[in-house]
């Protein structure tokens, strides 16, 4: 065990864990924000750069300050590392910057677009981003097309996290779509239009971090914060069958798999429980589901904010 | 005339042959590392002789190839990084195109010091005809023992290969590189771990630029100390400039380190002055990612020393008042050329050549394109230019490879040393555009 400090919270950590992973353990203010790292997807991290901490002292070997701002997700602890997330300025600026740069070609179309209220783009625009854009030439744009006939893709909106290529490495057999063109121009793509369909690229949408991905059974069909979450499970041969259902009265309006507080997929016999698309679109009746309760969003965006467990909540017999 | 250790042959008609460049005392170094000295006697020459890399960021080579792991039964690579494609940089076309059996020979040596069993050539998809032109002499080089099994009866063998890009600039970036060799898409990696731990395949790998790897040749031969003898201070032995721009005779120089600027632009054995009598203006030192220089520091540093031809000298006064040597792509400028339009200029290859992968800069060079083309085409304010300011320093340092920095800083030292000239161009951008295009142009523009 290593010790590490991060904004004046010391703790203990296992050798290789990131600096990311290490706050996270301590959890709360301290934790730097991730758009691109999904600790579920081996590889993934590095590219957004809203992570970036400062890291005044390298370690207790080598107190000398690292030079640059360091992408945490990255990075790993070493003993006696003193790293500054909340308490930098400059740290503070330059994620200011970041979120700007993520802005600066994404289109303000929160009001119509699926993602709103659980986006992670939209939580870090409240918190970084200043009220008015300083961008004023024209917005890179893109068709929105169908991959798959569940899944539409809306690249306007897309930042590049390259969590959707890594979903479609790791969880599937073959990988169709990826990133195409450099630069700005780059997009994610599948080659010719190629339709992505196997059992697992639903979980595209779920580890999603924007709006690019989503859900055609469900899209416009209703804002996330008027929909109830439940957990629920069902016996699925193909997968862990844990998912959450999100309902409007007696109808499932759609269904993900449960996500932690940083958006990411909970674990589930130490196993990231991924749903298969049957359970994600094809279940919609909830007769299919054994629902177990409400579930908590324990995320601090506008789809948390205070209407969940009542006292009805807690009351078993209203349950269904 | 300065000695000159790479080029010097150069123009001898038939030397890209493997007999001709034989007679002119071609691949001694391989007869000479091989049969006399152990691979760290050579690794040892190299560090005695100071050699820093040519590519760019001018890390000491030696020191870099004693950080290579060598764990046991794990294959090492030695890349050759000919990607070169920095804007005003073509010293390493010049070489690989009249004398690429130098190449080789500095690959053969180097990869002998480093152990390893199979090197490769990474060459920019542009260079396609150099690409024909290495292949022949490599195949010229089996047939004449030179690569292959058991080299010159050492034991030592060698497979050497060329592997063409698809013409970006991000694959020069060393880790870019690999994965574009690798056979995937040229996005840098994370680092560390550093190619010399894991490189090419996961293998501990060497990246070297085409004129670090000739420069060995005549370390090898003469040796490190020798070659050390040349230069000064931290700045040792020769370099290749590419002289371009307004000057009356551009072209690739090779230079011995500590030459005054003043006798590189103005002297008659090197680029004789500026062309047609005009007063130079500005100078792009090392390539178009390194700070420009205004007229006033370009022979002369801030404290008033000369300014010299060296790592040390080019960059005295950091950002503020200095420049660096990078590459060598030395570009002059002057009295008509346009500052802003130029800044535009590399500013839209750094948006063009972005990757992609990391958001400051893959957002922010197209960002700073669009704001520097308003500007040029007269549709710029003053909050243009502190908002480019204030971009460059959110890009610069915060992405996963140095392209980001690279595209930052000619914009933050052009702000800092010709603001008067942007300012012109928002306040006047009339006459700016009739300057830059001439007066049909400039009417219709506006």
């Amino acid at each position: 065990m290593i010790k590490v400090t991060i904004d004046d919270v010391e703790i203990e950590v296992a050798q290789g864990t990131t600096i990311l992973n290490a706050a996270r353990q301590v959890g709360g203010e301290i934790v730097p924000p991730a758009m691109c790292y999904y600790s579920k997807l081996p590889g993934t991290g590095g590219k957004c750069r809203t992570c970036l901490v400062e890291v005044a002292a390298g370690s207790s070997a080598d107190p000398r300050p690292m030079p640059k701002l360091v992408a945490s997700c990255s990075t790993t602890v070493m003993d006696g590392m003193i790293v500054k997330n909340k308490t930098s300025e400059k740290v503070q600026k330059n994620r200011g910057g970041v979120v700007e740069f993520l802005l600066v070609n994404h289109p303000l179309d929160c009001p119509v677009c699926d993602q709103a209220g659980e986006c992670h783009l939209q939580d870090l625009g409240y918190e970084h981003g200043s009220a008015q854009t300083r961008y004023r030439e024209n917005r890179r744009t893109f068709k929105a097309i169908d991959i798959g006939n569940k899944i539409k893709l809306h690249m306007n909106r897309c930042i590049l996290c390259y969590r959707c290529v890594a979903v479609a490495n790791q969880l599937t057999d073959k990988r169709v779509h990826g990133v195409l063109n450099r630069g700005e121009h780059a997009e994610i793509s599948t080659y010719i239009e190629n339709a992505i369909e196997n059992d697992f690229s639903g979980n595209m949408i779920d580890v999603c971090p924007v709006g690019a991905l989503t859900d055609k059974t469900f899209r416009f069909k209703s804002r996330v914060w008027f929909l109830k979450p439940y957990e629920a499970e069902c016996a699925c041969d193909k997968c862990s069958g844990k998912a959450v259902v999100w309902m409007f009265g007696n109808e499932i309006y759609r269904i993900t798999a449960r996500k932690d507080s940083y958006g990411e997929v909970e674990n589930f016999e130490d196993k990231a429980a991924w749903i298969c698309n049957d359970c994600r679109f094809d279940k919609k009746d909830p007769k299919k589901w054994n629902l177990i309760g409400p579930r908590k969003i324990d995320r601090h965006s506008v789809i948390s904010q205070g209407k969940y467990l009542t006292k009805n909540d807690n009351n078993p017999k209203l349950l269904r | 005339m300065a000695r000159k250790l790479l080029i010097e042959h150069a123009e001898v008609e038939g030397i890209a042959s493997f007999d001709i460049y034989r007679k002119h005392g071609g691949y001694a170094s391989v007869e000479k590392a091989l049969k006399t000295m152990s691979p760290e006697d050579v690794v040892e020459e190299v560090k005695k002789s100071g050699l820093r890399g040519r590519g760019g960021a001018g890390f000491p080579t030696g020191m870099k190839w004693s950080f290579l792991a060598k764990p046991e039964g794990v294959e090492r690579h030695l890349v050759c990084n000919a990607d070169e494609s920095e804007p005003g940089t073509f010293k390493d076309r010049y070489l690989m195109e009249k004398l690429p059996h130098l190449l080789i020979e500095g690959m053969i040596t180097s990869s002998y010091a480093l152990g390893a069993r199979s090197s490769y050539i990474y060459i920019r998809g542009e260079f396609m005809y150099i690409l024909r032109i290495l292949e022949k002499a490599i195949a010229e080089a089996y047939k004449n023992g030179m690569l292959g099994k058991n080299i010159l009866g050492s034991g030592y063998d060698l497979d050497l290969i060329v592997t063409p890009g698809g013409g970006a600039y991000i694959c020069g970036e060393e880790t870019a590189l690999l994965e574009s060799l690798e056979g995937k898409r040229g996005n840098p990696r994370m680092k560390p771990p550093f190619p010399a731990v894991k490189g090419l395949w996961g293998n501990p790998t060497v990246v070297n630029n085409v004129e670090s790897i000739a420069a060995v040749v005549p370390i090898v031969n003469h040796g490190g100390e020798s070659y050390a003898s040349i230069g000064i201070e931290r700045s040792t032995g020769t370099k290749l400039i590419s002289a371009s721009g307004n000057l009356v005779r551009p072209g690739v120089y090779e230079i011995e380190l500590g030459l005054t600027v003043e006798e590189f632009i103005y002297g008659d054995d090197y680029c004789r002055g500026i062309a047609n009598g005009k007063k130079l203006k500005a100078c792009v030192p090392g390539g178009s990612s390194v700070p420009i220089l205004p007229h006033y520091l370009v022979t002369k540093t801030a404290a008033g020393n000369d300014r010299l031809m060296t790592y040390e000298s080019l960059s005295e006064g950091g950002f503020e008042s200095g420049s660096m040597l990078g590459s060598g792509g030395f570009i002059v400028f002057d009295e008509d050329q346009c500052i802003v339009r130029n800044t535009w200029n590399f500013a839209r290859f750094y948006a063009h050549e972005s990757c992609g992968q990391c958001s400051p800069c893959r957002e922010g060079t197209g960002w700073m394109e669009k704001v520097l083309y308003r500007l040029e085409h007269g549709n710029g304010t003053l909050e243009d230019i502190s908002l480019l300011e204030d971009i460059n320093k959110k890009i610069e340092g915060n992405t996963i490879c140095p392209l980001g920095d690279a595209a930052a800083w000619p914009v933050a030292a052009a702000i800092r040393h010709f603001r008067d000239e942007f300012e012109w161009h928002v306040q006047s951008p009339n006459e700016a555009l009739k300057r830059n295009y001439g007066l049909i142009k400039a009417k219709l523009e506006v």
